[in-house]
């Protein structure tokens, strides 16, 4: 399948020994001047890099605190050496959380401490060279910004927060990566990832929508720019056509449709991921947020719900309200924005949404929690809901499921392997490696339960797994939208309600 | 005063003097560097009450480290509370005995506590200097500095423990010489080879804490994964920077 190997899946996990630079070669495409640019930034590397790039650095460690903190509190106690999937599954030592903070904190060190100044050997600073970047370019494009570190870090050093500032520094020298920055380009230019202009999505929402029918008999709607609808949907343009993502939009409609919700998409916000935060830019992800405010305001929708999206609900329930409030145009009796989950449990709670178990009876399932989702928000009004709501919609939709290791789950979860900006093709390799810790709990309960499928409720893992799954011996169509068993299972009232979004769709 | 003397005053001034401007001028960075964006670690305490008990747990009994690795945390959190007890010892050379602390300070259980903690001091200190050497992920991302800074603690445990228990030094002058420093009326040093290394090795770690990992002490309590409050939704955060964006732009 590809000029690596795939690693093994031990019956127990095994934490290897380090193997130095076996990862250096991965590196992503740069990306283009036109991207570059298209994000503000350079087109290719600047005359004086080395000084542009120090320089950036200082701003940087001045406008976040949690640079600042984050550079200077490293005890090097190696509680997170044996954390990150990327380590696990790789054995490169700059793999390791700390190794990859330290290629950006040996340059703070040398420029801005006193002691890395005067003392550099002794403290491990070094200056800013070709080298140095090389590694940046490598190693902070193998970071999945994850968070899984930041768990079991004393301090809380989180390298999500040291990866987006290198990679901010290295766009803002001229050496950008092109999967990113292209798709933020396309999102400013068209509105979504996937460069899907108006007329084609229009197009898409047509053919779900006898697509839906022919299977249901029911005339589901998918509408598009309904003005006045109360429920703007933000979802990864994924959920348009990609499997198994658009059987999650299937289900999301069935919700709205059996709730009798009006609701739309809005073709100038079709796209809920946020490639900005992956690449650290405050002002792209602003921007890319902001027209989420402006679709709102020009639909006059009084309610946003997030689609299953792992970062994207990071920068939705997060920061949302930071780069794109307030929200004060909106119906102050709902959090901005909801969760789909948040929307579908609260209908399930209410008693509104009846389903058929049965449907489900072919799959065993399992949950994948995704790491934006476990370590970087919340879902409800309780700490943890994040981990509560999911699996109780699974089990109000499903008879058989399993959890993964308590180790493997929750705030512990393994990454997919793809996250943080990496789901590309030019990055293989890595994606296949990092995804060893979560197949390898993935196959204890495939045989200890017999577990057939797994749920996620999140674009790029959805497609990570997708393309990884194949390379442990599972097949591709194991991995599932959670809202596909909601669809599924789901008892749909033989007459559609009244005030369904086609009604109220009239200008 | 002799000249050892002298060198001895000045270099406690020095070092005090550093320990308090670096540690302030860092911890004025911190508490001045805006936080932008919300991103706690999540599960996160929905209430500031929530937050300081998180931060509680983090502190004293290093809740996250437990998480991560047993062994590291029961070597590293050994050594803290050891630390934190031979300091409530060494107080009895600093507070005069007319202080209403000193009753407390002198009570047999904090003397004696201090006195054994020495030994949980060196057992986590080589613990964790064994993990550096023999844990090769450690080992790599191990610096001199690293070793350096576990060495220079043992060997202030180490001389700290023979004053203790093999060569006992002159405790009375030696709180003449600590007294005098504070209200400035300088008695001479004490000569004993052992006290010398002992108060200089604390002169150096005074020195190069407020520029080394040692900024871990006040810097836990600024991180921002662990202090702030999980309430984005409810309530809006703009760091100060990102107000004059919000400024710029019509909304």
């Amino acid at each position: 399948m590809a000029d690596f190997e795939t690693p093994e899946l031990t019956e127990i996990p095994v934490v290897p020994h380090i193997k130095e630079g076996v990862m250096a070669d991965s590196k992503p495409y740069v990306a283009k001047a036109d991207f570059q640019e298209a994000l503000g930034f350079p087109g290719e590397l600047v005359d004086n890099w080395e000084k542009v790039a120090v320089d950036k650095l200082g701003e940087l460690k001045g406008k976040y605190r949690s640079l600042q903190v984050f550079l200077d509190s490293c005890v090097k106690c190696g509680a997170c050496t044996d954390k990150c999937h990327y380590y696990l599954g790789t054995s490169d030592p700059k793999n390791m959380p700390v190794a990859r903070q330290d290629l950006l904190r040996k340059v703070y060190r040398r420029h801005y401490t006193f002691a890395g100044k005067y003392f550099p050997k002794l403290v491990g600073a070094v200056d800013m060279t070709k080298e140095v970047l090389d590694d940046w370019y490598s190693y902070y494009h193998q970071c999945s910004q994850c968070r899984r570190c930041s768990v079991y870090c004393p301090y809380g050093i989180d390298t999500a927060e040291i990866s987006m500032a290198a990679r901010e520094i290295m766009d803002e020298i001229g050496v950008g990566q092109k999967y990113c920055n292209e798709i933020i380009a396309k999102v400013f230019k068209i509105g979504n990832n996937l460069g899907l202009p108006e007329p084609a999505l229009a197009d898409t929402l047509e053919g779900l929508e006898e697509e839906v029918e022919e299977d249901t008999g029911i005339p589901i709607k998918f509408p598009l720019d309904v003005k006045g609808a109360d429920i703007m949907l933000v979802t990864p343009s994924a959920d348009f056509f990609a499997e198994p993502h658009v059987d999650g939009l299937i289900g999301y409609a069935k919700v709205f449709h059996e709730a009798g919700a009006s609701w739309t998409i809005s073709s100038y916000a079709s796209e809920a991921a946020n490639f900005g935060m992956f690449i650290g830019s405050y002002e792209n992800m602003r921007r890319v947020s902001r027209r989420i405010r402006k679709a709102a305001k020009d639909l006059g929708v009084k309610r946003i719900i997030f689609g299953e999206c792992g970062h994207a609900w990071r920068v939705a329930y997060s920061f949302l309200n930071t780069l794109a409030g307030p929200w004060d145009f909106l119906d102050p009796n709902y959090p901005v924005p909801q969760h789909i989950c948040e929307y579908t449990h609260d209908l399930i709670q209410q008693g509104k949404l009846k389903f058929d178990k049965s449907e489900n009876d072919h799959m065993t399932l399992t949950f994948h929690d995704s790491c934006n989702v476990a370590r970087a928000s919340r879902m409800g009004d309780k700490p943890g809901g994040q981990f509560r709501i999911p699996r109780e919609i699974i089990k109000a939709t499903c008879n058989n499921f399993y959890d993964m290791p308590s180790d493997t789950i929750g705030e512990a979860t393994f990454c997919c392997g793809g996250g943080g900006g990496l789901l590309t093709d030019d990055l293989m390799e890595i994606r296949v490696k990092g995804a060893m810790p979560r197949m390898q709990a993935y196959k204890t309960v495939v045989e200890d339960h017999g577990v057939t499928n797994v749920a996620a409720i999140c674009a790029i893992c959805k497609t990570q797994f997708a393309k990884v799954l194949p390379y442990y011996g599972f097949t591709m169509d194991q991995i599932i939208s959670l809202h596909q068993l909601v669809g599924d299972a789901l008892i749909l009232s033989d007459a559609p309600s009244e005030a369904t979004a086609t009604e109220s769709s009239e200008e | 005063m002799s000249a050892l003397s002298v060198t001895y005053v000045l270099m406690f001034y020095l070092a005090t003097a550093l320990l308090v401007f670096g540690l302030v001028r860092k911890i004025v960075q911190y508490a001045q560097t805006p936080a932008p964006l919300k991103i706690p670690t999540t599960p996160a305490p929905v209430t500031k009450s929530g937050v300081v008990l998180r931060m509680a747990s983090e502190v004293v009994l290093f809740n996250s480290l437990f998480k991560a690795s047993k062994w590291t945390w029961l070597f590293g959190w050994m050594f803290h509370l050891a630390l934190l007890l031979a300091f409530f010892r060494h107080l009895r050379y600093v507070i005069s005995p007319d202080s209403f602390l000193w009753p407390l300070v002198n009570l047999e259980i904090v003397q004696s506590f201090g006195k054994y903690a020495g030994f949980a001091m060196i057992i986590g200190l080589l613990g964790l200097f064994g993990r550096r050497i023999f844990v090769d992920r450690v080992r790599y991302i191990s610096s001199p500095s690293d070793y350096l800074m576990l060495l220079l603690i043992l060997g202030i445990a180490v001389t700290g423990m023979m004053m203790s228990f093999v060569a006992h030094t002159d405790i009375v002058h030696l709180k003449e010489f600590i007294l005098g420093l504070i209200y400035f009326n300088w008695q001479p040093v004490p000569t004993d080879p052992l006290l010398l290394i002992h108060l200089s090795l604390i002169i150096v770690l005074m020195i190069i804490f407020p520029i080394s990992k040692l900024l871990h002490a006040p810097g836990v309590f600024f991180s921002p994964t662990r202090n702030q409050v999980d309430n984005p939704r409810e309530v809006r955060h703009v760091a100060p920077w990102a107000a004059k964006l919000d400024a710029e732009s019509d909304s």
